[in-house]
């Protein structure tokens, strides 16, 4: 069954069209990630799956049933806000049954999912606290306790990462694809950064400008891209483009090669002016010149080169792409 | 931190400056309490002289008690102060949520008709507004004062708190409305209490003209039972002779209640409630 069906979506504010025809099916227990620039609409997208805005046209079917005009406690649905939104006045326990509270739940029923929530969250000992008593990392685990104790079929996360820091975010991240295996509940997870799709999810929707760009499993995305938007999103750092005449192709068609597929050698087809090393230990970043276009190849080990340096870069040719110039890949 | 904030001098000059405004802003208040507790004669013969012995004197306080029924004003002008302020914060707040939270088709223009109030006194409209009651046969009834004064502050009121509105973290009520609370429980439950300081504004600035206005309850509620404090007060100012012992002892009792009023708010204004709510 599936657990979300977006049909031919459309949505503006007054004469700004925010979403284009979008159409995606969530299937039950899979997590899927929203990603894109800012301002390409996915979290419009994710208030509009949640009820928290109409739709201008189309279908939202949540399990099956048709939603659009549902408002958003009645969708099965839960939220994990960017910001938290915890409510300031209430403790962390009041935090998380008052929405069982609001669907009429029983004592009993409300008090064992808080127990049960907050043990899988490990927040026993904070339950009695204030919002404004925790860390950020304690609040966003009482933000998606709030989510987990209404046991809905589908679960949104908002860029629940972006407000933590970088060592937190990296746990966080883990907690939440744990919680997904222990939950197997939907998701779909908004995020700006890649790292978070390609880790979390099992399926990846790109999003530009309103519209879906591609949809697919991270390592369909990144081996097949259908574009040269998608192709550049994903990985880090992000493919090389360059006009295919530097390498001896026709001069209207892109080529794209991903960092990690150029190495060093004496004879490659490619010469460069190196203009910048990062020496990461595991593996060195080497940022170049080629003519006027810079390409950076991410060399696996540590390497000896320094700035200013010539080399040459070989590839294989089974591992560049090629795109039109509409962006367009051609196969 | 900056140096120039902690630098001692600074600090005096400041403090320095405070000091001389207060002492200036409360001269006038001194000056009617000390002489409020005056003979008549004290008072003329050495208006800054605290009273002592010879001087002490409560005549003004009995003459308030006896002549005139000056609890009753009292309680007219709590009472027209209190309401008032109520409906113009109970009001204006769900105005301000409405015009800041929705969109709606001439959101913008309500807004602008609303700030409009701001700049047009009301005052100009006491004929209009005095043929209004006669009709409704609201004159000489605290009704007629409360509805003045609740027209008179929204504009501002709701000018002030949607600017703060639109600052409640949209987050907040979206996770309210996601967990099923009705959009009165979030107006009422999550954005007023953040509004919390905002809204004491707002009580403070319409507390005081109301408190103190003389014109309205002058036009539209003269008749014995409905006098305000302000109003009340004047029986003792006479065209020929004035009881200052009287009207001194009145003001300086008509000054306590505002002040109560007014550390109510203020500790509002102080409090900040809102920190972990979001971020």
């Amino acid at each position: 069954m599936t657990a979300l069906t977006l049909q031919n979506v459309n949505k503006s504010f007054g004469k700004v069209e925010v979403l284009k025809d979008i159409n995606i099916e969530v299937e039950d227990g899979e997590f899927v990630v929203f990603v894109g620039p800012s301002g390409c609409g996915k979290s419009t997208l994710l208030r509009v799956i949640a009820g928290l805005e109409d739709v201008t046209s189309g279908e939202v079917r949540i399990g099956g049933e048709l939603m659009n005009l549902t408002p958003p406690s009645k969708r099965g649905i839960a939220m994990v806000f960017q910001s938290y939104a915890l409510y300031p006045h209430l403790n962390v326990r009041k935090n998380m049954s008052l929405a069982l509270k609001q669907e009429g739940q029983s004592k009993q029923v409300i008090d064992e999912r808080v127990a049960k929530a907050s043990k899988m969250l490990n927040l026993e000992p904070y339950i009695d606290r204030y919002p404004s008593e925790l860390s950020g990392g304690q609040r966003q685990r009482v933000a998606i306790g709030r989510a987990i104790v209404r046991e809905p079929k589908l679960f949104l996360f908002d860029e629940p990462l972006s407000n933590l820091d970088a060592a937190l975010r990296m746990n966080t991240r883990l907690e939440i694809a744990n919680l997904h295996q222990q939950l197997d509940a939907s998701m779909i997870y908004v995020t700006h950064d890649q790292t978070e799709a390609m880790t979390l999810a099992d399926k990846i929707v790109v999003l530009r400008d309103g519209r879906v760009e591609q949809v697919g499993s991270p390592m369909e995305l990144y081996n097949n891209p259908a574009n040269q938007f998608v192709a550049g999103f994903l990985g880090s750092p992000s493919m090389n483009f360059f006009p295919a005449s530097l390498i001896g192709e026709s001069a209207d068609i892109t080529t794209g090669i991903r960092p990690e597929d150029l190495f060093l050698t004496d004879d490659g087809p490619i010469s460069a002016q190196i203009t910048h090393v990062e020496h990461l230990g595991g593996d060195t970043n080497v940022i170049a010149q080629m003519q006027d276009h810079q390409i950076t190849a991410r060399l696996f080990g540590q390497h000896q080169v320094t700035a200013g340096q010539p080399v040459r870069f070989g590839y294989a040719v089974d591992r560049t792409y090629r795109f039109d110039p509409q962006g367009v890949r051609l196969s | 931190m900056n140096k120039a904030r902690t630098n001692p001098l600074n600090t005096t000059a400041m403090h320095g400056a405070l000091i001389l405004y207060t002492l200036i802003a409360l001269f006038p208040v001194f000056v009617i309490i000390i002489n409020s507790f005056k003979t008549r004669r004290a008072i003329f013969r050495e208006p800054l002289a605290l009273p002592d012995a010879d001087s002490f004197s409560l005549i003004g306080y009995q003459t308030v008690m006896k002549q005139g029924d000056f609890f009753l004003y009292f309680q007219n002008s709590m009472i027209v102060t209190v309401v008032s302020l109520t409906f113009i914060l109970l009001f204006g707040a769900m105005a301000a949520f409405a015009l800041s939270e929705y969109r709606f088709k001439g959101n913008l223009i309500m807004g602008l008709y609303l700030a409009l109030g701001i700049m047009i006194p009301i005052r100009i409209g006491t004929v209009a507004i005095l043929e209004m009651m006669v009709a409704t046969g609201l004159v000489n009834t605290l009704w007629a004062l409360i509805l003045v004064y609740t027209a008179q502050g929204l504009p501002l009121a709701v000018f002030i708190l949607s600017e703060f509105m639109r600052q409640v973290s949209d987050d907040l009520k979206d996770a309210g409305r996601v967990d099923g609370l009705s959009e009165y429980t979030i107006f009422f439950r999550l954005v007023l209490p953040l509004v919390r300081p905002a809204m004491a504004t707002v009580a403070v600035f319409n507390m005081i003209p109301i408190w103190n206005d003389l014109w309205f309850p002058l036009i539209l509620a003269p008749a014995e039972e409905t006098k305000t404090l302000t109003l009340g007060s004047q029986v003792f100012i006479g065209q020929f002779v004035t009881d200052w012992n009287a009207v001194l002892s009145a003001l300086s009792m008509a000054i306590l209640p505002v002040l109560v009023l007014y550390v109510i708010f203020s500790r509002q204004l102080i409090r900040g409630l809102t920190s972990g709510a979001v971020k």
